[in-house]
């Protein structure tokens, strides 16, 4: 350790960057040369004085976080104000107060308990989830830091108990525990490096450096007598903006946000830093940032209020007409019925005054016909969705094995909503791709070297090879290749269409990180024998040197890592390290690198001096080093972008032009990322004359010296000589073009957005099988125009305008159905068409291509176009990110997914599910989406039929009641109806159901559209469900009432009572419904078997156990069962009839859907029943291959094309063949 | 069908048991205590009925299933003696004008039907059996053996019958009454007569007319039945269980039909 530590302590990075580390001078003679704006920076801190900051007016919030929504105190209240903001549940309180007045038609605990069931258990689950949200908070309290304790020492110390004035040691890898102001770093000029992925996304690492005046503060020791005082901007969220004033020593400084160091940030390729707390907890920039997520209900629950405003609306109509048909009867019935003795009666029944007693009985029928809207229909979806999110968490197919992360439904009101997503709006970098680069294959002097495949050509030449092994000369295609093979590739020889055998081998050496590259031409030392010897060798030493990084020994190994800016430049001194070609030290002026040239010999160390370094930008896209060799030659190594090198080629510097830029397009094609490599040498003289103007140009002070300076490196990087090009491979993360395959077959549109540039999100979109070559590319961009703001806005807005009215008209215009779009848009392009005039036209033209990438926006632009989309076209939107950038779309999304695999819990805080990679999110969306909708919508559906089934007896008895308010059913019955008797096996529906199994929910994506076109949740089917809830309803009632109308039902001769008309009537209603949902199910297991007939017989043994219970209790339904009913004939024969009667018409109905009109399913269904999957392979697969969606992206798509493509010339050739036999 | 052998003899008697010069004002007649309410009706038996054949009456427009009627019980106080004072729901007829409790209180009990049947054969009497056609349960357990009337029908208002004074649980007029009925058109058992009647036997009825549902032109009849094994007479039952069951066989051959001539 000591060694490298002293190393980087000698270098002083500011003098090797050209364009970052400058520091222009500071004139400090002026006492307080910066002034701060009066309102809005108030904040004063103490450095190194934490205790001042105890007390008012200087006491700032702790570093303690919580993100709960509620806590001990507030539970109570919060909780219950929250459930009876619920319409439904409002209703439900206001029956249950008016039970307690003498309207009501039921005793008062009837409709007490169900309520306070119902809102009890949903609040128990709050309690849980926000218990859940304590725990994670909990843990990034507890975090530790090593903090200033005084007297010099450090020692560590929880995030929670770190105050404002802290002086704070962050080590390596560490994140930052709160908003600091660096004072030093290991580095000699403060500089350190900080990754702020989980701020903005970004994964390169910027570079804060502290004041001058605070690098002698390095060391522990340092900090005894330390005093600062710091005046700055209030807590605000803005991220890259910082005003403050840092004095000390009776000297005043300002700050920028350069040496803010931000909470949640980490510190890389640092040993460490000091710094001073500034904000802590919720004051901290990312707190501030950090939006209340918004409640997300799924489009479902939204439908479902709006069939509760549907059965209110029924509910009121019915009371209102039972309370006219009341006053009615009390005004003209009333009189005559001596029985009720209408001249003593109260207000409920004055004959007298009719419209009074209908006012009341209004609020009575209002209560009565309750049971029209289910009670427990929001407390069973809410235990349903708990159980659902139980299977999504307890999922093993979606559980990481290297990182030990279970898939997780962080809230589980969305599940039903997975099942019904229309576009994937999605992050690129740690989404679809791990960030890590892989040297694949190069390109040198025109012959291309690395015979490694990417993982897009294998899997499309998997696809390829069971094409053409399963269905020759059938264009139909079955692709079932990666679900036996378990993802692995490999081990199996591949034919390609051409009929090259390439073979995959499993690596058997372990695998180096950053390097695949696989070609003996090259390794141990070969390249030597090639014929371009000399320019093989410039490759490498152009790879060894042209770059940033900082080599670490690792003591264990002894070999080299080496902490790079960019994943790209890792690979890089990989590759050439195994090339023979080890970086090993860096110096100030010099880099050392260990060459070895054949396995056999020694490596020499040879020393390069750094001349100059001109970074990388994204303005630039290259970057060169001027190197002095050991013989004392400058050469100028440059690397970039091949658009750009390519301009920049001398005449005798193109000879390999063509052929290098015939390898990068294949490169491309395979979704790699390649940069064109090329040098120049350079005279002593045109050098120094060079040099002093760039030394002059890095001096000036001023707005324009990032102009001079780039100006001036123009002028040196020209007239090279191409070298060659890398293909580095943006390694995906595991299954990610299979998964985008099978979503696009589930017809699902993906979007990416991504903050990295348009190559690099270029080149996913074909490692992704996003693009394919074919595919029409309709980038979207503008130039820089450098004319007036204002001209240059109207002016680029009218260019983009043109440029997707042009693009819409060629979507438009084309004939071809296999044609394919894709829309490539920049961020600042995006601004643009985000406006509110353009933003529908963009739309359309987006929603008419095959797929979109966005590159270079903004996390604000993500959720802009987020919204745009599902506002736009007013579907389904899902989004999944995994950094800090992410956030606002996930929030935005209608479900936002986290990535909860490498680092950063931002997005997986504000995402409604995470999972660990890109490739569960086909099992989420496929399977338990797929399934989460059907339960919840088949569930909802059959709540409504059974409360309408069972309400609307109520009503018609009350016909023959004179609309008095009473029910024919007892008290205990209908209390028991919706919290016991019908809820678990509808529960179990909701639960348990699956209308096919996963693996061939998996092979059959196409089902998934049954979701996102709402099969099982539109108004037909709504309605059908409640048109059977009337008719069971009818036929219940009527069938009961005439035939216990007058006749005895008994052998004793006894007729029937009311107790024993409702006890009947109800128990056909209890085996009506229970004989629905069995008839509803699809999937059995034991636990519906359970519920379905256990709730029939806990009815049966409620009624002997109510029976059994003091009359006083039971009252008519004393003995009810044993006695009356149970002997009684007459109640099996009603009970059997109305059944039957009662789910004939369903039976019938689903019984002509299967056979004339089935539904994607129910086919699939039937194969599995019969075996048919077994028997018939060829059937199993036409019918898979039928099921597929037709779909432009995805590598199914890419073969597809490819096939037509071949057939297309195969035709061709036998014409021309026919032609000539002919002749 | 077992609904084809239950012999019923329906006969409604309210208008015909009017004296003629007092058909103008019927509530009048029904309310008008020193009017003899006696009447006679004759009825044909037109099949053989054998025993036990009961006797139901039948009234008709009368909403015992009235949410106030309903409520107006107390079942504590029909059950134990000690209880007589639990009053509670009964209103409007809870206690009498002094406030003592009325046993049994509430509405049901004290519009208690009060028509009563004899039968004759010939000149044969004609016994009707009024044991054992209320619920054993209720007579057992829900009607208290300890418990009397008290203070009953002795307000100004005179609703139905009066009780004996015998134990309630004995009273099985009053029991089977307070089931009350679901529907506003219900019969209730009065009795069964043990012996076979023949075809072509004529029955004189004497009957007391003696309750009033001339006020709400309820009707009210007289009914004879045998039963079945599966109860009283139920054509519908049997009708629609002949529907039911005739619309599966035709799904069923329907959907057999179109598996076998188009099979998937």
């Amino acid at each position: 350790m000591a060694p490298t530590r002293r190393l980087r302590e000698r270098l002083r990075w500011s003098k090797l960057y050209s364009f970052s580390c400058v520091r222009p001078s500071i004139p400090s003679d002026n006492e307080d040369p910066y002034p701060l704006p009066a309102p809005g920076c108030s904040r004063i801190v103490y450095c190194n004085q934490p205790r001042v900051h105890r007390k008012k007016p200087l006491k700032y919030p702790t570093n303690y976080i919580s993100t709960t929504r509620y806590n001990i105190i507030t539970f109570l209240p919060k909780a219950i104000f929250e459930q009876f903001r619920r319409v439904a549940n409002l209703y439900f309180l206001l029956a249950a107060l008016l039970s307690l007045t003498p309207v009501t038609p039921f005793s008062a605990v009837s409709m007490i308990a169900p309520l306070a069931f119902v809102v009890g258990l949903s609040m128990a689950k709050e309690a849980l989830e926000d218990w859940r949200r304590f725990m994670q908070d909990m843990e990034v309290n507890s975090r530790k830091v090593s903090i200033h304790k005084g007297e010099g020492r450090f020692g560590y110390k929880h995030w929670q108990k770190i105050r404002v004035g802290d002086v704070v040691k962050v080590e390596k890898d560490q994140f930052f525990p709160a908003d600091l102001l660096l004072l030093s770093s290991s580095y000699e000029d403060g500089i350190c490096y900080v990754e702020t992925m989980n701020l903005d996304g970004e994964t390169n690492l910027k570079v804060k450096r502290s004041l001058e005046v605070t690098l002698p503060l390095d060391d522990d020791e340092a900090f005894k007598d330390f005093r600062a005082f710091i005046r700055c901007e209030d807590p605000n969220p803005s991220l890259y903006t910082f005003v403050g004033n840092f004095e000390y020593e009776q000297q005043v400084y300002p700050l920028d946000p350069s040496q803010i160091l931000l909470r949640d940030s980490k510190l890389r390729n640092t040993s460490y830093v000091y710094g001073v707390v500034i904000f802590t907890g919720h004051d901290s920039k990312v707190m501030q940032n950090a939006t209340k997520s918004p409640s997300k209900r799924s489009r479902i629950e939204k439908k479902m209020d709006k069939i509760i405003y549907i059965l209110f609306t029924l509910l009121v109509l019915i009371s209102l007409i039972s309370s006219i048909g009341f006053a009615v009867k009390i005004k003209y019935g009333m009189p005559k019925w001596w029985y009720l003795q209408p001249q003593n009666t109260t207000n409920l029944y004055d004959p007298s005054r009719p419209s009074l007693a209908g006012i009341f009985h209004l609020i009575t029928a209002l209560i009565l016909y309750g049971y029209l809207i289910p009670i427990s229909l929001y407390v069973s979806i809410e235990v349903v969705k708990v159980l659902q999110a139980m299977f999504i968490n307890q999922d093993l197919h979606m559980y990481d094995e290297e990182t030990e992360i279970p898939a997780q439904a962080r809230t589980s009101n969305l599940n039903e909503e997975l099942g019904q997503v229309d576009t994937i709006l999605s992050d690129k970098t740690g989404t679809l791709t791990c960030n890590q680069m892989d040297f694949l294959k190069c390109s040198i002097a025109g012959v291309s070297y690395g015979v490694g495949s990417s993982e897009v050509e294998v899997a499309a030449a998997k696809q390829m090879a069971s094409e053409a092994s399963n269905a020759p000369g059938q264009l139909s295609s079955s692709q079932d290749f990666w679900e036996d093979s378990g993802g692995g590739f490999g081990s199996s020889e591949i034919e390609l269409e051409s009929g090259i055998t390439c073979t995959v081998e499993k690596p058997q050496k372990p695998r180096i990180k950053g390097f695949s590259f696989e070609d003996d031409r090259l390794m141990h030392g070969n390249w030597t024998k090639e014929p371009n010897a000399g320019t093989i060798l410039l490759f490498f030493r152009i790879l060894a040197l042209c770059h940033t990084a900082i080599p670490e020994l690792n003591e264990e190994t002894g070999g080299f890592t080496y902490e790079a800016e960019s994943p790209d430049e890792g690979a890089f001194l990989v590759a050439a390290r195994e090339f023979g070609f080890e970086f090993c030290k860096r110096t100030q002026s010099s880099v050392f690198v260990r060459e070895r040239y054949s396995s056999s010999e020694n490596p020499v160390e040879r020393e390069f001096k750094i001349l100059n370094l001109l970074e990388f930008n994204s303005k630039r896209k290259r970057m060169s080093v001027v190197v002095r060799d050991e013989s004392g030659q400058i050469n100028l190594l440059c690397k970039g972008a091949d658009s750009i090198i390519f301009e920049r080629l001398s005449k005798n510097g193109r000879m390999y032009e063509n052929d290098t830029s015939k390898h990068l397009n294949e490169y491309g094609e395979a979704g790699l990322r390649t940069l064109a490599l090329a040098y120049r040498v350079l005279e002593e003289s045109e050098y120094s004359a060079w040099n002093t103007e760039f030394v002059k140009a890095k001096t000036t002070i001023g707005p324009d010296r990032e102009a001079q300076l780039e100006r001036v490196a123009d002028m040196i990087e020209r007239d090279l000589f191409l070298v060659g090009a890398t293909a580095v491979e943006d390694k995906l993360q595991k299954g990610v073009p299979q998964c985008i395959d099978k979503l696009a077959q589930a017809g699902l549109k993906i979007w990416v957005l991504t903050g990295d540039k348009m190559e690099t999100a270029i080149n996913i979109g074909f490692a992704c099988s996003l693009l394919r070559q074919g595919m029409k590319q309709i980038c979207v961009s503008i130039m820089n125009s450098d004319l007036g703001m204002q001209d240059a806005k109207m002016a680029a807005k009218e260019n983009i305008l043109m440029q997707i009215t042009n693009a819409t008209q060629m979507v438009k215009l084309e004939k071809d159905p296999h044609a394919a779009f894709a829309l490539i848009i920049d961020g600042k392009t995006l601004s643009y068409a985000l406006e509110d005039d353009m933003k529908n036209q963009f739309l359309s033209l987006a929603v008419d291509c095959a797929s979109v990438i966005c590159c270079r926006v903004s996390p604000k632009q993500k959720a802009l176009v987020t919204r745009l989309v599902k506002e736009g076209t007013g579907k389904t939107t899902l989004a999944i990110g995994d950094g800090a950038n992410d956030v606002g779309m996930i929030q935005e999304a209608d479900i936002g997914v986290g990535i909860s695999g490498v680092e950063g819990m931002q997005a997986v805080m504000a995402s409604d599910f995470s999972i660990a990679q890109f490739r569960f999110l086909e099992r989420l969306l496929v399977v338990h989406g797929h399934w989460c909708y059907k339960r919840i919508a088949q569930m909802i559906c059959y709540f409504f039929y059974k409360n309408i089934a069972f309400g609307l007896t109520l009503f018609y008895f009350e016909a023959y009641t004179g609309f008095s308010g009473q029910s024919v059913y007892d008290d205990w019955y209908m209390l028991l109806f919706n919290v016991i008797l019908t809820s678990l096996p509808v529960i179990s529906l909701g639960v348990f159901e699956q209308d096919v199994s996963s693996e061939v929910c998996l092979q059959f994506p196409a089902l998934y559209q049954q979701g996102p076109k709402n099969l099982f949740f539109d108004w037909y089917r709504i309605f059908g469900w409640m048109g059977n809830g009337l008719y069971s309803s009818l036929i219940i009632f009527f069938l009961n009432i005439n035939i216990f109308y007058d006749q005895a039902f008994r052998a004793g001769g006894q007729t029937a009572d009311m107790a024993a008309v409702g006890t009947t009537m109800f128990t056909c209603i209890i085996w009506a419904v229970n004989i629905q949902i069995a008839l509803t199910m699809s999937h059995f297991t034991w636990i519906q078997h359970l519920f379905v007939w256990g709730s029939i017989a806990t009815w049966y043994a409620f009624l002997v156990a109510y029976g059994m219970s003091s009359p006083l209790i039971s009252g008519n339904a004393y003995q009810i069962l044993l006695e009356a009913l149970g002997p009684a004939p007459m109640y099996w024969a009603v009970t059997l009839l109305v059944t039957a009667s009662c789910n004939i018409p369903y039976l019938a109905h689903i019984s002509f859907q299967r056979t004339s009109n089935p539904l994607d399913h129910h086919v699939i269904q039937e194969i599995k029943y019969y075996k048919k999957d077994l028997e018939d392979q060829r059937m199993w697969k036409r019918e898979r291959s039928k099921a597929r969606q037709e779909t432009k992206i995805g590598f199914t798509a890419r073969v597809d094309a490819k096939i037509r493509q071949l057939r297309g010339k195969l035709q061709k050739k036998s014409s021309t063949f026919s032609i000539q036999v002919a002749s | 069908m077992a609904s084809h052998d239950v012999v019923e003899i329906v006969d409604r008697y309210d208008s015909a048991c009017i004296p003629r010069n007092m058909s103008k004002d019927k509530v009048a007649y029904i309310q008008n205590a020193a009017v003899d309410k006696t009447c006679f009706r004759t009825l044909k038996v037109l099949k053989n009925m054998d025993q036990p054949i009961y006797v139901y009456y039948q009234l008709d427009n009368f909403y015992q299933n009235h949410r106030r009627y309903v409520k107006s019980r107390n079942d504590a106080q029909l059950r134990s003696a000690d209880e007589a004072s639990e009053t509670s729901g009964c209103d409007p007829e809870k206690t009498t004008a002094d406030g003592a409790p009325i046993v049994p209180c509430g509405l049901i009990a004290w519009s208690l039907f009060n028509d009563t049947y004899s039968f004759k054969r010939g000149n044969e009497n004609v016994t009707v059996n009024k044991k054992g056609i209320s619920w054993k349960s209720d007579r057992d357990h829900k009607f208290g053996k300890d418990v009397y009337p008290k203070n009953f029908q002795n307000g100004a208002l005179i609703g139905g019958a009066t009780l004996l004074n015998k134990s309630l649980s004995e009273q099985e007029d009053l029991i089977v009454w307070m089931r009350t009925a679901a529907l506003p058109t219900f019969r209730k058992l009065y009795g069964k007569i043990e012996v076979d009647l023949k075809a072509n036997d004529t029955i004189t009825v004497t009957l007391e007319n003696n309750y009033n549902t001339y006020s709400f032109n309820g009707k009210k009849k007289l009914v004879l039945s045998t039963t079945s094994w599966l109860g009283g007479k139920n054509d519908f039952l049997g009708i629609a269980y002949l529907t039911v069951g005739g619309l599966c066989f035709f799904l069923a051959t329907a959907f057999t039909v179109v598996y076998l001539v188009k099979p998937r």
